[in-house]
């Protein structure tokens, strides 16, 4: 395997599976507040998948010859990303429903592809993961579905999710492929080797074309006046989010960076003892077997 | 009403709830991600039996109450679980003790519930059986690996049973509620299960060369609603938004 | 002391009668718990009767490169299966 498509692939699926463990900070942080012991058991499971999805990923990474600590480490120490969406703050609890139908929609028209990728075992975790996500997307429409469908106060609620989300959620697909703000990316070299079969802005557009209908279903008004069908394209035409705002993030600039990386590190810090405990455990019963 | 059955239906919902909620707080903060996916499997059981239980509860009293107007809109003077689900969850080491002394609990009363005289409760205790079995098995593998792990993790063991060893006697008090229905084969004598429990506890802690916690002064209360300070924190958590919104549909 | 868990590949049978597939992995700190984890990780939905675990260090793989001298050899040997040969409509149970 050529070294340069192996660093690639290890910093691709990095990022992703880091991503997958950043976000389950802003939802779990509602679990013990879900409205509903419904809502709270759909939340716990959805969160818990999350977990699964990181674990998944970082065993497809593991097979390029880096150990999960060494993934960790870097992204504990800020040398590997995740996504930059997990910066922003879940204030209320219709912000769990838009990320639900938002972000994990986004996430899907980014991962849906990746299922057929060159890299086998990335491909492989993609497909079961696929398969998870498209529960997460619908229980966050579902659930934002029965807020619009609620209380004046519920609506509201809603309304004032999508407006804080969208933008952050079209960010996702990350800088556009032309003019000034394209950022040294790697597309180009990733679509060649099929680790990438989409450019940025191909799936941005996708995401819009299949958001807006489903956003008149809600009854919601997406924050941006200037969306509007374009026949002539055969797509909608709309504007697109701050970039200066979504390289401020990602260097670490968000409103969330330094409270996610902290939590992330003090898991795993606190943890570091129990993790100890059971190597040193499983090798005294090692050395018990192999003395007998 | 609130009718022994109904009291004892809310004890055993409020005390699955509560320990759900205990759990829940661990995810996103457990010390390896099979761990996370693990104690969340553990709460979701829980909260599944919680959402039975407090239906069924809320349908024998009559009086319109759902599970959600159980869980949100009572204060925790109205709450039935005993304290020990509702300690805070301090270190891994805390919350496996908690678990170990739990679920062996738990374990012994479904395993016995299931020939209840109530059909209901011996449906839930079936289906629960199971998966509190599991749950035993999860909290023993850990107390194993702590208790003869490193000299830390079994000074961490050691504090983490005597933190959570006051509040077991409460599992097995008999209480008047219970009292009536026992007669009735609809529920099981607590006092009854303090033996099967003590042996199986006995003999894990026993092969992680742990030392029973020393006999402290057991704290009680909870079946009568005299709850710790902490209760009051996790419900104001748990039910503020439900309650912001009265009415509402989730 | 490196306290990283080995890793360990799962196989999960989904029903009685099938065999056991390879499902993804997971890290362990020995044999017992990669069970119990492999049955929270991989069997949350309802997938399986059965786990075996298996340390990924123990498993031999055949070498990508050795792919056409293994596996070609096989292509063209019709005569091994069983729709290779013509029978007679009137001759049953075959």
């Amino acid at each position: 395997m050529p070294e340069a498509y192996r660093k690639t692939l290890i910093r691709q699926i990095a990022q992703h599976a880091h991503s997958e463990i950043i976000g389950m900070q802003p939802e779990g942080n509602w679990i013990s507040r879900a409205p509903s012991l419904r809502r709270k058991a759909i939340l716990l499971a959805k969160v818990q998948d999350e977990a699964g999805h990181g674990l998944y990923l970082y065993a497809a990474a593991e097979t390029l010859g880096v150990s999960r600590d060494q993934l960790l480490e870097q992204l504990h120490t800020r040398k590997q990303k995740y996504s930059s969406i997990f910066n922003y703050p879940t204030l209320t609890w219709a912000d769990v429903g838009a990320i639900g139908w938002l972000v994990d929609g986004a996430a899907i028209t980014n991962q849906v592809p990746l299922t057929r990728c060159s890299y086998g075992p990335y491909a492989r975790a993609m497909v079961r993961i696929c398969k998870e996500e498209s529960f997460h997307q619908r229980q966050g429409f579902e659930a934002l579905l029965t807020l619009t469908r609620g209380t004046p106060a519920q609506k509201a609620m809603a309304q004032d999710a999508l407006d804080r989300w969208w933008y952050p959620s079209l960010a996702m697909f990350g800088p556009p492929d032309t003019g000034e703000q394209v950022s040294g990316g790697h597309t180009e070299q990733s679509m060649r080797w099929g680790i990438k079969r989409f450019s940025n802005d191909e799936l941005r557009q996708r995401f819009v074309d299949m958001t807006v209908p489903q956003s008149e279903v809600l009854g919601l008004t997406i924050p941006d006046p200037d969306l509007r069908w374009n026949a002539e394209r055969g797509h909608y035409d709309f504007t697109p989010p701050d970039y200066d705002e979504l390289f401020r993030v990602i260097k670490g600039d968000g409103p969330c960076n330094a409270q996610r990386l902290a939590h992330r590190v003090a898991a795993h810090t606190d943890g570091a003892w129990v993790r100890e405990a059971a190597a040193a455990y499983a090798a005294k019963r090692r050395a018990e077997t192999e003395a007998a | 009403m609130t009718t022994p059955r109904v009291a004892y239906a809310l004890a055993l919902g409020d005390d699955a709830l509560v320990l759900a909620q205990r759990l829940g707080e661990w995810v996103a903060r457990a010390p390896e991600l099979e761990e996370d996916v693990a104690l969340a499997n553990i709460a979701l059981d829980l909260l599944g039996q919680a959402r039975t239980l407090l239906r069924y509860a809320g349908d024998l009293e009559g009086a319109g109450r759902d599970e959600d107007a159980l869980a949100y809109w009572r204060d925790d003077r109205d709450f039935r679980n005993a304290l020990l689900v509702e300690l805070p969850n301090g270190d891994f080491a805390v919350t496996m003790a908690r678990q170990l002394v739990f679920a062996a609990y738990q374990y012994e009363l479904y395993d016995r519930l299931r020939a209840s005289s109530d059909d209901t409760l011996a449906a839930v205790a079936g289906k629960a059986v199971k998966e509190v079995h599991y749950h035993r098995d999860h909290a023993t593998q850990w107390v194993l690996r702590l208790g003869d792990g490193t000299d830390e993790s079994r000074r961490r063991m050691v504090a983490g049973l005597a933190t959570v060893w006051p509040y077991a006697d409460e599992l097995f008090q008999p209480d008047d509620a219970t009292a009536a229905l026992v007669a009735d084969g609809v529920a099981v004598d607590p006092p009854t299960l303090r033996e099967p429990w003590t042996s199986y506890v006995e003999g894990v802690l026993a092969e992680a060369g742990l030392e029973l916690p020393e006999a402290a002064a057991p704290r009680s209360g909870g079946r009568r609603g005299l709850h710790t300070e902490h209760l009051g924190f996790l419900l104001a958590e748990m039910q503020h938004l439900h309650r912001s919104h009265p009415g509402a549909t989730w | 002391m490196t306290s990283e868990w080995p890793l360990w590949e799962v196989f999960i049978r989904a029903r009685r009668g099938l065999s056991h597939i390879h499902v993804g992995s997971l890290h362990a700190p020995d044999a017992a718990m990669a069970v119990r984890n492999a049955r929270d990780v991989y069997t949350r939905r309802g997938e399986g009767v059965s786990i075996w675990v298996v340390p990924s260090d123990q498993i031999t793989a055949s070498s990508p490169d050795e792919k056409d001298a293994f596996f070609d050899p096989a292509g063209d040997k019709v005569y091994r299966h069983p729709t290779f040969y013509e029978v007679p409509a009137e001759a049953k149970h075959l």
